[in-house]
């Protein structure tokens, strides 16, 4: 019996050993000893961090680094701004069939892929575009507005993207929140901004956590819509990872990009989950 | 003196249901008044317009003799306690019962002050830091009801707050909340379904059925002298015949039931002979004797065998088959007379006209 078992849980355990140390694990170690090393001449390498020190002294590399940052930062903030509202109304005042179609109205972009979506925001954006067109007609231009490749493009299509996985999360938080919390919180003398702030963000707090966590590293590691709706001066992250192994074929600059971002993206959820005082644990089982 | 709350007229409509049709009623200051009726009569919708949560159709709901209709829920000088208590599990104890006063705007030194006063008066001092699912059920129960009067409402209103708890835990809460409401001398409006609480904890009670109130008085009142045929089988238990009068007597009729029985009872209305009526018995009302002789002094007397004993502590019961076939359902006295009595034995009962209450009946 004690035996079986153990086969059993041996069994059990491959798959997940098999996904861990193939695809994730032995990448990442390969990764990082590919960015230790410098190219002496051709099949010539020798260890040491300059790839690291030209990662963070050339301004190019380093600014778009922090942009990347930022921007990816906002785009959380934005999807949130947006998301709460609509999962709030789904979850709490929409009722039966309403809350379902909502729910899926929500989800029925995520059935064609990302690179389609961002086509349809491309459609409507660019200067011969649906936009641009209804508002000569209207007579709000007098010549097509382009109004791609810029940043603003940029952060509709990121948030655009995000929504969904800030929507989910929030949804089944605030659907656990009982109607008459809230009722008491009315009956005891609370408006609508205070049982805002007391009772139902601290009550949706580990979905507004998740929600955030996901759509940082959803949009931290996007390639397609900065690529597509970005201006030259929107350069991503991603888009210099890209270079790097491909056009350029350095793999060693490329790894020590790919590291940073690993760096950046596990400090800043850690900062997260330190302010908001949750573990990782509780947020996302 | 002016009543602490007043319905006038209270209509409320769903579309084309009517679930309050047009209540009226009035709570005098410092009384424990329950609404009790069977779920889906329209009790908790009237809670919930009292509190402000739903606006009544037409109606006026006065507080202190003013109108609160255009009053929101967060400015009435009423106060809730929910079915499920409804406490902040994001806070902790004294941060769910300062709520009210944050919101009010008082100094943090004086809102602790007042907390650790509404814990000691509970009975639960020196728990504000703890969080509200360490407490058990009991305790939240009463933490339910600082964190209402640490406001000081005219009126608290309390939604089936025991219903979650069991049985012993439940039986301990009523006589504690009739002592709560004592020490906070404030108006209670408490509405449940379970007529034990009513009759335990209330000064008046009004029995509601359909939308409408049917009786409210005592609880003596409704025990002993119903006004309805649903209050009567409402509350309490209760043996029915339905029939039509036979003989009119003074107060005492005699009514000639389906089954072919004649019952004298007294009547709650005015019947007249040849009128349908319907007759209830409490089976707490019925003697119960070896012999016919023991029993002559009642209006009723019946014979039958024993069905079956309902044991039950206090409240045990015997089924008795009549001569028609009948069951009727008899309390079994405490006192050792009957305590062999079994399945099969020839029993006779009794019981008089007073004690059978009749009402115009619909067949």
């Amino acid at each position: 019996m004690r035996s079986n078992a153990r086969i059993g849980f041996v069994l059990l355990l491959t798959p997940l050993v098999l996904w861990l140390g193939l695809l994730i694990v032995i990448p990442h170690i390969d990764m990082l000893l590919i960015s230790l090393r410098e190219r002496i001449s051709f099949g010539v390498y020798e260890t040491s961090l300059t790839q690291y020190d030209k990662a963070l002294t050339e301004p190019l590399y380093l600014r778009t680094f922090w942009r990347t940052a930022v921007m990816s930062v906002l785009a959380t903030a934005i999807t949130l701004l947006i998301a709460f509202p609509v999962a709030y109304y789904i979850a709490k005042m929409a009722r039966g069939r309403l809350q379902q179609v909502l729910f899926m109205l929500c989800l029925i972009p995520f059935y064609v892929s990302e690179l389609v979506r961002t086509f349809g925001w491309m459609i409507l954006l660019r200067e011969t575009g649906l936009i641009s067109s209804l508002l000569q007609w209207a007579g709000l231009a007098d010549q097509p507005v382009e109004m791609l490749y810029n940043d603003a493009a940029m952060m509709v299509g990121l948030v655009y993207t995000s929504m969904l996985f800030m929507v989910v999360p929030l949804v089944t938080t605030l659907e656990s929140l009982d109607d008459s919390v809230v009722e008491a919180g009315y009956d005891l003398g609370g408006n609508g901004l205070s049982v805002l702030r007391e009772i139902i963000i601290p009550h949706a707090m580990p979905g507004i956590v998740s929600g955030c966590i996901v759509v940082f590293m959803l949009s931290l590691g996007n390639y397609l819509t900065p690529t597509m709706l970005g201006g030259k001066d929107s350069l991503w992250f991603t888009e210099m990872i890209y270079n790097q192994f491909i056009v350029r074929s350095n793999w060693e600059l490329g790894a020590a990009f790919g590291f940073m971002l690993l760096v950046l993206s596990s400090v800043i959820v850690w900062g997260v989950l330190r302010l908001t005082g949750r573990t990782l644990q509780e947020t996302m089982g | 003196m002016t009543p602490d709350l007043e319905c006038v007229d209270l209509v409320r409509r769903f579309g084309e249901t009517t679930a309050v049709d047009n209540v009226s009623f009035s709570v005098p200051p410092g009384s424990f008044f329950s609404i009790l009726g069977p779920s889906g009569c329209g009790k908790t919708t009237i809670m919930r317009m009292i509190a402000g949560f739903l606006d009544p159709t037409s109606g006026d709901i006065r507080i202190k003799g003013g109108t609160v209709l255009d009053t929101p829920p967060n400015k009435r000088p009423v106060n809730m306690v929910f079915q499920h208590l409804a406490l902040f599990p994001m806070m902790n104890i004294a941060e769910n019962i300062g709520y009210g006063l944050r919101r009010q705007g008082m100094a943090r030194g004086r809102i602790a002050r007042k907390v650790d006063e509404a814990l000691d008066r509970i009975g639960l001092p020196g728990i504000g830091a703890r969080k509200v699912d360490e407490l058990s059920g009991g305790q939240k129960q009463r933490v339910a009801i600082a964190r209402c009067m640490v406001l000081e409402p005219d009126v608290l209103l309390l939604d089936e707050p025991l219903g979650a708890l069991d049985l012993k835990l439940r039986e301990h809460m009523k006589i504690e909340l009739k002592a709560l409401q004592a020490a906070f001398d404030t108006t209670f409006v408490y509405i449940t379904h379970d007529q034990s609480e009513a009759l335990v904890m209330s000064d008046q009670i009004a029995v509601m059925n359909a939308g409408r109130f049917e009786q409210v008085g005592t609880g003596q009142d409704l025990y002993y002298r119903p006004d309805t045929p649903f209050v009567a089988g409402f509350i309490g238990e209760a043996n029915r015949w339905k029939g039509r009068v036979d003989r009119v007597d003074g107060a005492v009729l005699e009514i000639r039931t389906e089954t072919g029985l004649a019952v004298r009872a007294t009547g709650a209305g005015a019947l007249s002979r040849g009128d349908a009526a319907e007759i209830f018995v409490r089976p707490e009302a019925i003697h119960l004797a070896a012999s016919a002789g023991a029993l002559s002094d009642f209006d009723n007397r019946m014979h039958g065998t024993v069905t079956s004993t309902l044991f039950n502590g206090a409240a045990s019961r015997v089924l008795v088959d009549n001569e028609v076939g009948e069951t009727l359902e008899v309390t079994l006295p405490q006192t050792g007379e009957f305590a062999n009595l079994e399945r099969g034995d020839t029993v006779h009962v009794g019981w008089g006209a007073a004690q059978a209450t009749c009402f115009a009946g619909t067949g």
